[in-house]
């Protein structure tokens, strides 16, 4: 969800672009952060830990934390919360630690 | 190689008041910050800050990032290095920077002196299920519905009755978004109490002497339980309340990001009312070595004006370290710690005051 009314804060979103998650299009606003853009379309899970397969979401949004690391158009482990969207993207739930495959 | 006067890591409060107030004596600057925009946590501060004027008093951190950010562009002698990390420090003075999304570039960069400013990073508290999805750092919180718009749930249990906890409540109900709770795990509310009386007018319960103990949920934050503590902070059995929630915002506290102090060889020391692991400094913002300064955060856990005014410190003198000029430095100088000095003289400060004691290099002669 995204925020409608704000007493203070304006927000001027870019251009509308389409991604793909797990191959399901999705919609957000080109050059914010994947994970916003995900967590705007209701996505909480974005990867599963290693050995437990433990769901993981947005956690700290200053790329330190490892939770939101996803595979972007067949790159492993790219940190979704400083990343930009940009139009077409193929982004994947990341399960364990990743590949290429 | 890429050769600079000062290498500034990190562009929030401190890292851009010292890149302006350095370049302003004409010193050569590179600052390299990580974010996707400069600012730090400064773009994301919605209310209206406290002090006097020469600190922005009465201005929101937006405004006051947007300023210091024009002024940092209007500086020809100020190179920035964006979406990128400084991965390491090497004793020949030189520091590794990996940039971009991918990681793919790696520039090397060369400084006579390095200004510190990577700030700090959220505190993880231990609780049952801490990591499903749904528990956020306060900073995320923040980042998603201040800077661009996104909702990060729909109620929230605040963690935390600090300033960061109170404010980020406030910003939350600004937002329209639902605050069951505020948790703290002390007997009294540490923040500004200007702050929580304004929560508690909108009808949000603080608890204090209270603590998360657990969250439930199959793939994400469904329910949780706050329990009274004692004094030994241990949980009263009895006591527990279930929430009906689906967000645990946690700011229960910051750590200084001080990765790149330890690798230098900076003279560090645990001072907890610093948040954690500091290096020493002189009054000047020096640490141990000769060509590292700190400020902000990372120099002991404060807020934003106090960052400010230590940037410019942190500039000013490694600045003149180099042989740049200005007039009545020593003037300024003094001006500058009194300053500081003056916005450190609140009730609220005196834990801060007796960290930075133990932080203090004294100088005999100075």
């Amino acid at each position: 969800m995204r925020i409608k009314e704000h007493p203070i804060l304006e927000f001027n979103p870019g251009k509308k672009v389409k991604f793909t998650l797990d191959e399901i299009e999705m919609e957000g606003y080109e050059g914010e952060p994947i994970a916003s853009a995900l967590v705007a379309a209701g996505v909480k899970v974005l990867s599963r830990s290693i050995k437990y397969h433990r769901p993981r979401g947005f956690f700290c949004a200053i790329g330190k934390c490892s939770s939101c690391l996803m595979k972007v158009n067949g790159i492993p482990n790219v940190r979704t919360c400083v990343t930009k969207l940009e139009e077409g993207m193929k982004i994947e739930t990341q399960k364990g630690k990743g590949d290429f495959n | 190689m890429r050769e600079t006067d000062i290498a500034i890591i990190g562009g929030g409060p401190a890292g851009l008041s010292a890149a302006i107030y350095a370049a302003s004596l004409g010193a050569k600057i590179t600052l390299i910050d990580d974010g996707l925009e400069l600012g730090g946590q400064l773009i994301k501060q919605t209310h209206k800050f406290f002090g006097s004027d020469t600190q922005f008093a009465g201005i929101r951190g937006i405004e006051i990032a947007k300023k210091m950010i024009q002024e940092i562009e209007r500086h020809k002698n100020i190179e920035l290095i964006t979406n990128a990390t400084v991965t390491g420090y090497y004793e020949d003075e030189v520091i590794t920077i990996i940039q971009g999304a991918d990681g793919n570039i790696m520039k090397k960069l060369k400084a006579q002196r390095i200004i510190v400013a990577t700030g700090a990073s959220e505190n993880m508290l231990p609780f049952i299920n801490n990591d499903l999805p749904g528990v956020y750092g306060a900073g995320a919180v923040q980042t998603l519905m201040n800077l661009y718009g996104v909702v990060p749930g729909n109620n929230v249990l605040m963690v935390g009755a600090g300033n960061i906890g109170l404010i980020v409540s406030y910003q939350l109900l600004q937002a329209g978004i639902k605050v069951e709770a505020i948790v703290e795990a002390l007997p009294k509310i540490g923040g500004y109490l200007v702050h929580a009386s304004k929560i508690r007018r909108l009808g949000v319960p603080i608890y204090t002497s209270h603590s998360l103990k657990e969250v439930y949920g199959t793939d994400c934050v469904e329910k949780a339980v706050i329990s009274e503590i004692n004094k030994n902070f241990e949980f009263i059995p009895g006591t527990e309340k279930e929430l009906e929630v689906d967000t645990i915002c946690l700011a229960v506290g910051l750590s200084p990001l001080s990765d790149l102090l330890w690798q230098a060889g900076c003279q560090m020391k645990y001072v907890a009312e610093l948040g954690g692991h500091v290096a020493l400094r002189d009054d000047n913002m020096k640490s141990s070595l000769d060509n590292i300064y700190i400020a902000g955060d990372v120099a002991g856990i404060e807020e934003a004006s106090s960052a400010i005014l230590e940037g410019k410190i942190a500039g000013l003198n490694a600045a003149v370290s180099l042989g740049y000029r200005v007039d009545n430095f020593l003037e300024l100088n003094i001006n500058l710690r009194k300053e500081l000095k003056g916005l450190r003289a609140n009730p609220l400060s005196e834990k801060v005051k007796i960290g930075l004691e133990k932080a203090l290099i004294k100088r005999e002669v100075d």
